[in-house]
């Protein structure tokens, strides 16, 4: 295993932590587009092709059900807080959770699990402080709570702006990462698996909305959740039910011995990982295809009772992620047919990302192989039908029927908009995700956390929690939030050194939300305070109102009652 | 300006104590799984040999496994504490106050 683990740590950890955030990055990063184009593999295939059926046919039911604006952005309210917490779950644990972190506790041992943890804590978080405001203020999108009391048509563009920045960044980053891994596990063309992906994906949103994406997830989190458990009882069969077995195991064949057992260079830095979890805690939770599920719900009591059930099946499947790592680092870790040229220790097959991917084709042959990758690609369609639907809620209900028409438009055109909105950006996903096949993506993830912790998320927490938030605070706080996280990612090594190509990076940490989050928090706060206009003061007086329906409800229900 | 709903609402001394109760729950359980949390963050940086102490004598399992498990299976149960209390008796509170509220 000396060269798979030879990496300087700095690369390592360049290339693992964007694998995280995302599918794309590592994959464009080099390790995986380089590798040749899998011969066609029938079963993966065919099991593909029984999850597009069965999504088309729910679609499909979906449609006849989609009649107004409200059951096409939210589903009506009528998602259930239990089928809910199963989506959310689907929508959460992309293919990055599924195939980065478990090669991440392959390559680093016990900091793949640190960094497991550091993808969790958030949920915990979004529920005890957000979840039931945002349920009892929000509508359809995040950009309604953010304008609640201030000026609708500057806050809520700039809100739904900020929408769109992240979810085109996001889109962009699934869709290289879904070429990519598609390629490489079902042996299809990259733009072929591009396209195929953008056509899926506008076809869910566009005529199922969100009762059709909604399943789609549900579909798929029972999926990757069930393949996580066969392969899990698949591998502790193996190790005689024994974890104390799979530790040995790994620590025996690890090159890094007991290094393994404790932490190691990847989070040395406390700057960096406080950082790092800031962006990841506060930037999943302003994400806006995360927050728009929290509008499906009909009350504050099934959202909470979604998030109870989403972080319980997000903390087991991370759990049994980390076994799985672990587990791989002797089965997949000492067996030559997983490495290039049959040299154990040399390069993986397909990149370092595919230890899983290798385990289940260890443990259950091609067969289960074929499973899991049917797996992977359901997931990639659930987590681009999730951001479309964000993205096309941003500019036919925030853009176009608040801002433009001011609230004038009909149901019928502001549908028709979304839908046409679904389909551009498809196109623009598809086009961009073919542009971008050749080039490093990892900036885009850096962005599009940074952008969401630290433009989207000030405003949004201040708006429900700060009574002195006004329009001119929001919105200096928010572009300043947005200048210095591109600022920040721009000049980090995932663009000054990978992109544009000098030696070393102006910002040494790759993750600007330590730094950008608290100047908009700063800014806001001052600018606001400094605010002495008559507006600001109206805006201030409405907090009261907007406190009692967060905090109870009261006005809310009839958003709901479609 | 403020609406006759809303404001009959503010003056419930029933919604002080569902603000002032649930607000305290929220807050400590956030506390507790935001410093357990860092606590972890914090021991990976400054204290990294004492995770690896091994959770028996020969055992080839570190302490520190165990204790990040731990960590997400404790916020976990957390959200199980706020949801129960959240959705039992102050949605019950709740329900009192938007009955009174006289909407």
């Amino acid at each position: 295993m000396r060269t798979a683990f030879a990496a300087a740590p700095a690369a390592l950890l360049a290339t693992l932590l964007a694998t995280l955030l995302a599918a794309g990055p590592a994959l464009a990063a080099g390790d995986m587009g380089a590798a040749d184009k899998q011969a066609v593999n029938p079963i993966a295939i065919a099991m593909f092709l029984a999850f597009v059926g069965a999504t088309l046919g729910i679609t499909y039911w979906a449609a006849r059900r989609t009649r107004s604006a409200s059951d096409f952005y939210t589903a009506g309210g009528g998602i259930s807080g239990f089928q809910n917490g199963l989506a959310i779950a689907g929508d959460y644990m992309s293919a990055a959770t599924l195939l980065g972190l478990s090669s991440l506790v392959y390559l680093t041992g016990f900091d793949g699990m640190a960094y497991t943890v550091s993808f969790f804590v958030g949920w915990p978080i979004i529920l005890f402080l957000m979840a039931e405001r945002l349920r009892n203020l929000g509508r359809f999108t995040f950009a309604d709570i953010a304008s609640y009391r201030l000026d609708q048509s500057k806050v809520r563009t700039f809100a739904a702006m900020g929408s769109l920045t992240v979810v085109c960044c996001y889109l962009v980053v699934q869709m290289v990462g879904a070429g990519q891994l598609i390629k490489l596990l079902f042996g299809l063309d990259y733009a072929v698996a591009v396209v195929l992906v953008g056509v899926l994906m506008v076809i869910y949103v566009t005529f199922g909305g969100m009762i059709a994406t909604t399943w789609v997830q549900i579909i798929k989190a029972c999926l990757m959740l069930g393949g996580g458990l066969l392969l899990l009882f698949l591998v502790m069969l193996h190790f005689g039910f024994s974890l104390e077995a799979v530790a040995a195991g790994a620590l025996e064949s690890h090159k890094n011995g007991a290094g393994i057992l404790g932490p190691g260079s990847l989070l040395a830095d406390p700057v960096s990982t406080v950082s790092l979890s800031l962006g990841l805690v506060f930037g999943t939770a302003a994400l806006p295809h995360i927050m728009m599920r929290f509008f499906t719900v009909p009350n504050a009591r099934e959202a909470r009772k979604s998030v109870f059930v989403a972080s319980g099946l997000i903390g087991m499947f991370f759990l049994v992620v980390c076994i799985l790592g672990m587990a791989a680092i002797s089965i997949v870790g000492t067996d030559p047919r997983f490495f290039e040229g049959g040299v154990v220790g040399g390069k993986l097959v397909g990149g370092n990302n595919m230890p899983l991917m290798h385990l289940a084709q260890a443990m259950g042959g091609d067969l289960l192989l074929g499973f899991m990758s049917a797996v992977a690609f359901a997931t990639i369609l659930a987590v681009v039908a999730g951001l479309a639907l964000a993205g096309a809620s941003a500019i036919a209900h925030d853009l176009y029927a608040r801002v433009i028409r001011k609230g004038k438009a009909t149901e019928a055109e502001e549908m028709r908009v979304s839908r046409l909105s679904s389909l551009a950006l498809g196109v623009v996903g598809v086009v961009l995700g073919i542009l971008f096949e050749k080039q490093n993506v990892a900036f885009l993830v850096g962005l599009t956390f940074g952008i969401a912790a630290s433009a989207n998320f000030p405003v949004l927490i201040l708006s429900m929690y700060w009574k002195g938030l006004t329009t001119r605070g929001a919105l200096w706080g928010g572009l300043a939030g947005l200048v210095s996280a591109v600022t920040l990612v721009v000049l980090s090594k995932t663009v000054w050194v990978a992109v544009i190509g000098y030696d070393a990076p102006i910002f040494p940490y790759e993750h600007p939300a330590l730094f950008s989050m608290t100047l908009a928090f700063l800014v806001t706060i001052v600018v606001s305070r400094l605010d002495t206009s008559a507006r600001a003061k109206a805006e201030i007086a409405a907090y009261d109102d907007q406190y009692v329906r967060s905090q109870t409800g009261i006005g809310a229900a009839a958003a709901s009652a479609h | 300006m403020s609406d006759p709903v809303y404001r009959r609402v503010r003056e419930n001394p029933k919604f002080r104590e569902l603000v002032r109760r649930r607000g305290r729950l929220a807050l400590t359980l956030s506390l507790i799984v935001l410093v357990s949390y860092y606590a972890l963050m914090m021991a990976v940086a400054f204290a990294p040999d004492a995770l690896r102490t091994p959770i028996a004598q020969g055992s080839a399992i570190s302490i520190g496994f165990p204790l990040s498990a731990v960590v997400i299976i404790v916020s976990w149960l957390l959200t199980g504490v706020y949801s129960y209390f959240a959705n039992g008796a102050f949605e019950d509170l709740n329900n009192e106050i938007v009955a009174e509220s006289g909407q």
